[in-house]
């Protein structure tokens, strides 16, 4: 059970957040104009990495925000929580 | 009680206050402070169960809870009676009634023993084997053997007792009141950091409080007094919480533990009642010690289960805690030094020692010379190659173990005795550190996996991190301590220690009889009877995985999880392979560490409040008026009205009937309400609906789609807009919650640049839905002054106004066809305006319907419902809904995905009407749809979605997804049912009212 601090709350319990995938999937301006290939891209795939992976989260039970966080998913490590909008603290 | 079975002088039992308890129906009597484990053996009784699948003979082996024979069922009462407890955790009590399990008719004569006869046939993997064939055979094997196989009886009544949960926070939790938990306790708590100590006994110390030794000495003191003195000075700290009782189940990540405390068990049966039986901690702590020692091994030899052998250090805590013997003649084998601690114990108490059998050369420590100076016979270099006695143990056969120690050699000695202890050395507790995800090193000199690496704030100490001896435990203890707190402290640094050093080493995993190994029986796991021949077999049928062992043999697998054994299999799986132990790693321990309760899981959410229950604020007119009711999610919702006898059937076709004849009255509360503000709601709502809203005018209502980005319709409902900048939007019932959630997300993440706001309102308002020819008369007496003409009250419109000035909106919109209107108004005011609607409808025989009928009427109408005729999978073209998906908008939510090339195939499902030729028969909700009758297998071509008998049109009607239903319009279809076929047509959607006249009827 993580312990996740929420930037706009703090520190809560994971049982108040709910996980949103893999964050910086940015939807595109011109779904129109892409191909077949290219939305099913966007639509379908994610990464799934096996290390540190930038994810999103939401405050469900708590302020209702999104935000994104940079976890190890090989030993669950949070080392990140950063706002909507915000470029990820690491490369 | 077995009198000469207890000594006297004992600190820990207070033998002033007798306690009588049952076991297997017979009346015995202990003391305040025993275990059913100890009353058990001062009454001198072994044999308390029977093994798994062999019903051998199993008597206590332990003494806490790694115990894995003295498995009991605790109580008699059906709605109270525990199974699968261990008799060594029971704290007896006045009234306490225990039986045996796993046997029948009695632990005595058990017919289930006759496996043991045939216990060469029955090897490792037995079962699967076996019953493989004939497959359709599983169904009649799996009774006979569950049958046989039951390991206790399950209450078959509701559980009486109470159970909690609390939240714990703390600095530092100290898991573990041993000698090391008890330093590290006392030192943050003087270093000021909130300290909380939990320990699973009833009495803190561990095996040290009750070590009196010469071999083992603190600054002078025996090791038990320093301890003591230690323990007294606890509780002056404010800061320090001590639980005893309470064990740890389980170590999550980020040092959240949950930890089971017992407040009731121990006490006697008319002191239980209306208390607390046990709460449930849930632990979040900044650090973490484990201090949770080590289990004692046992040796695997020939004939190791029966009832008389016990761990040598359980025998040693029998007799100086409890001040029990367990025996009159013991004999110990050993592999180390421990079980000399005792031998000697037992000695100082007037017990005779027979010999210890020891498989090492020999050995000089202080401990060992001890014992040799009390004139205990040891057997060097030995081991015990057979046991004898079926339900207790009376003699041991020894002999002398080869150079290389694979074999024996010599002459056979026969010694008589009634118990047997047993060391194979010594497991740290490891378990609790490797939930939380910690990494073991091995460690060769006296293979032990220890702690290693882990990735939270917490340190292991004392024995189970692979320190054994009272200096190192110590010396280790202090200054891993100093630099986990980052403190100095020196209370413990110049302590005069004295503790006997273990000098020789020798282990031997599996040890050697005189007899082939495959006609002995040397257990590994003794609860779920696995043999050192089983976990062989399995590596020679090819399983190398410890982990595939483990299932295949079910070595570690039964309820003590293996806590004695699991050591041993792995080292002759490591040495039968020929692979490094710590190459081989080992199996994963999980939560729970002990079982738990499925009332201190569950807690007080049981019963209502099991789940939340959401009701409507017209509901106590509904169960006033005899409504049944459904589920629709947390939502109770009036599901139909009978009237005296009426079914439900019956119900449904009045209430439809009359809503179309007259009128009809719904409670609509539960549809979700959003409540949308902001400069760019309407372009907010132009992006998550697929038809266009920039045009609404104010005071109108439109009813929209929501798609996934998918392009799959997830969502439906009328949105009205109220003002310029200011929507109320209404979501399904089971919808309300994820649609906000995904409005949120779009509004947070993709648009933030949209000056848009929105709040559930779905609790605020109650909602009245009036319907039928006579809903305006009705809506007219109820509010006289509103003008309900068509031109200035359209379909598809809102109003605001006043019914006992109380402010509602009334909105013109019809999910049933019929002419009708949605009343919003104050949670608080709906019961009363309902009832006034409900009064003034009386002259026009108003109904109440429930969602039964508001499913059939606009089913007639060939509505969907989101989620009923939809499945995820539907897109608004399939739904026949191409109306609705707006050309001009250059996007919207799942726009994009209208036109991949899966969603444009022509022969998708469709959603289409169904009408059966015979007008009476009613389809199946979910019956298959063929287009063939005469051809196997034939393919499925699509379901039916909903389906009613329509009394408004005399006759049955269904709606349907068929792939390409579109252009099968008119065609003949099947619907294969068990005993027949019915016959049906593929029709339009819309069976009522095509034209839409009613609506302004």
């Amino acid at each position: 059970m993580f312990l996740i601090n929420c930037p706009y709350c703090g520190e809560r319990d994971q049982s108040e957040f709910t996980a949103g995938g893999e964050a910086h999937i940015v939807r595109p301006k011109q779904p129109t104009e892409l191909s077949d290939d290219q939305w099913a891209e966007f639509l379908f795939m994610r990464k799934n990495i096996k290390g540190v992976q930038l994810e999103r989260w939401n405050h469900s039970h708590g302020c209702r925000k999104w935000f994104n966080m940079v976890r190890d998913t090989s030993n669950d490590r949070i080392h990140a929580v950063y706002k909507m909008g915000q470029k990820p603290p690491i490369e | 009680m077995t009198k000469n079975l207890r000594i006297t002088n004992n600190k820990f039992i207070d033998q002033t206050s007798r306690i009588s308890f049952k076991f297997d129906g017979k009346i015995l009597y202990g003391f305040k402070g025993d275990t059913l484990a100890s009353a058990l053996l001062a009454n001198n009784i072994h044999l308390v169960g029977r093994s798994f699948k062999y019903h051998r003979p199993r008597g206590i082996m332990a003494c806490g809870s790694e115990e894995p024979n003295a498995i009991v069922q605790v109580g008699k009462d059906a709605s109270m009676t525990e199974p699968n407890t261990r008799a060594t955790e029971i704290e007896l009590y006045e009234g306490l009634e225990a039986s045996s399990q796993n046997c029948w008719p009695s632990v005595n004569f058990d017919v289930g023993a006759i496996n043991n006869f045939f216990s060469p046939i029955i090897p490792a993997a037995f079962y699967y084997k076996t019953f493989m064939w004939p497959a359709n055979f599983w169904k009649l094997y799996e009774y006979f053997i569950r049958k046989s196989a039951g390991l206790g009886k399950s209450p078959t009544k509701p559980d009486k007792d109470i159970y909690d949960h609390r939240y714990l926070h703390c600095d530092v939790l100290v898991v573990g009141g041993g000698i090391s938990g008890i330093m590290a306790a006392k030192t943050a708590a003087k270093n000021n950091l909130n300290t909380v100590l939990i320990d699973d006994k009833n009495i803190l110390g561990g095996t040290t409080i009750f070590q009196q030794n010469e071999c083992f000495k603190i600054n002078n003191s025996y090791s038990n007094d320093w301890l003591k003195k230690e323990i007294d000075t606890l509780n002056s700290f404010k800061n320090l919480t001590i639980k005893t009782r309470t064990s740890l189940a389980a170590y999550h990540s980020y040092n959240y533990l949950l930890a089971k405390e017992n407040l009731t068990d121990h006490l006697d049966l008319n002191e239980k009642k209306d208390k607390i039986r046990q709460r449930l901690w849930k632990i979040r702590a900044k650090k973490v010690i484990i201090s949770t020692g080590a289990i004692e091994r046992p040796l695997i030899f020939n004939n190791n289960d029966r009832p008389g052998i016990i761990l040598s250090s359980s025998i040693k805590k029998y007799i100086d805690f409890y001040g029990v013997k367990c025996g009159q003649k013991i004999s110990l084998f050993t592999n180390n030094d421990s079980a000399y601690e005792t031998a000697i114990s037992l000695n100082s108490s007037g017990v005779s020692v027979n010999s210890v059998v020891d498989i090492r050369d020999k050995t000089n420590s202080l401990i060992v010379k001890q014992a040799e100076k009390l004139g205990i016979k040891i057997h060097w270099k030995s081991t015990i190659v057979n046991t004898n006695g079926y339900k207790k143990i009376n003699a041991i056969e020894i002999m002398k173990l080869s150079d290389d120690g694979t074999a024996v050699v010599g002459k056979k000695i026969n010694e008589k005795c009634d118990c047997l202890g047993i060391s194979g050395g010594w497991t740290p507790r490891v378990h609790l550190f490797t939930q939380s995800g910690g990494k073991l090193k091995f460690r060769d000199k006296d293979n032990v996996f220890v702690p290693d690496k882990s990735e939270l704030d917490q340190i292991s100490i004392g024995s189970c991190n692979g320190d054994f001896e009272l200096d190192e435990v110590i010396k280790n203890t202090v200054n891993l301590i100093n630099k986990f707190l980052k403190v100095n402290n020196s209370a413990y640094e110049n302590l005069e220690i004295i503790s006997s050093k273990e000098i020789d080493k020798k282990n031997i995993w599996l040890l050697p009889s005189d007899k082939p190994l495959g006609k002995t029986k040397p257990f590994l796991d003794f609860q779920n009877d696995s043999t050192a021949i089983d976990v062989k077999l399995a590596l020679r049928e090819g399983f190398k995985s410890i982990e595939h062992v483990k299932r295949y043999t079910t070595t570690g697998m039964a309820t003590d999880q293996g806590k004695l054994s699991n050591m041993h299999a792995l080292g002759i799986i490591a040495e039968t392979a020929g692979v490094k132990m710590g190459e081989l790693g080992t199996t994963t321990f999980r939560p729970p560490y002990t079982p738990l309760t499925f009332g201190a899981i569950v807690g007080r959410n049981v019963g209502e409040f099991f789940d939340i229950t959401r009701k409507t604020p017209m509901h106590d007119w509904h169960v006033e008026n005899k409504a049944e009711f459904e589920n629709v999610g947390q939502w109770k919702r009036a599901w139909y009205y009978p009237i005296e006898n009426e079914n439900m059937y019956e119900a449904v076709q009045r209430e439809s009937k009359a809503a179309r004849d007259s009128a009809g009255i719904l409670d609509a509360s539960t549809l979700g309400k959003i409540d949308i503000q902001g400069t760019d709601a309407s372009e907010f709502l132009n992006r998550v609906y697929t038809n266009a809203w920039s045009k609404l005018e104010i005071g109108k209502c439109r009813y929209g789609l929501m798609l996934n980005e998918d392009g799959m319709v997830y969502d439906d409902g009328v949105t009205t807009r109220l003002s310029e900048n200011h929507y109320l939007m209404t979501t399904t019932t089971g919808g309300a919650a994820n649609v906000l959630s995904k409005l949120e997300d779009y509004l947070q993440t993709e648009w933030p640049e949209l000056d848009v706001y929105l709040t559930s309102v779905t609790d605020h308002y109650g909602t009245i839905s009036i319907c039928g020819p006579n809903s305006k008369k009705i809506i007219s007496k109820v509010i006289p002054d509103l003008d309900l003409s068509d031109k200035e009250f359209p379909h598809m419109s809102y109003k605001n106004a006043l019914i006992d000035n109380i402010k509602c909106r009334i909105m013109r919109i019809s999910f049933t066809g019929e002419h009708s209107y949605e009343i919003n108004i104050q949670s608080s005011y709906a019961k009363s305006v309902w009832e006034k609607c409900f009064e003034a409808g009386k002259d026009f025989n108003i109904t109440p319907y429930g969602t039964e009928t508001m499913h059939l009427l606009r089913a007639e109408k060939g509505f969907i419902i989101a989620g009923q005729d939809t499945d995820g999978t539907m897109t608004p073209v399939d739904l026949q809904m191409d109306w609705i998906i707006s050309k001009k908008k250059y996007d919207f939510i799942g726009k994009r995905s209208l036109y991949r090339s899966d969603t444009i195939r022509e022969d998708r499902k469709q959603l289409v009407g169904l009408l059966t030729d015979d007008p009476k028969e009613i389809l199946e909700e979910g019956a298959q749809i063929v287009a063939e009758t005469n051809k196997q297998p034939v393919e499925m071509l699509g379901h039916v979605t909903s389906s009613y008998f329509s009394p408004n049109l005399n006759k049955s009607i269904a709606l349907a997804v068929i792939k390409n239903g579109k252009k099968l319009k008119g065609q003949k279809m099947f619907v294969p049912m068990k005993n027949k076929t019915i016959n049906v047509t593929i029709t339009d959607t819309v069976f009522l009212d095509k034209e839409n006249k009613r609506l302004n009827a």
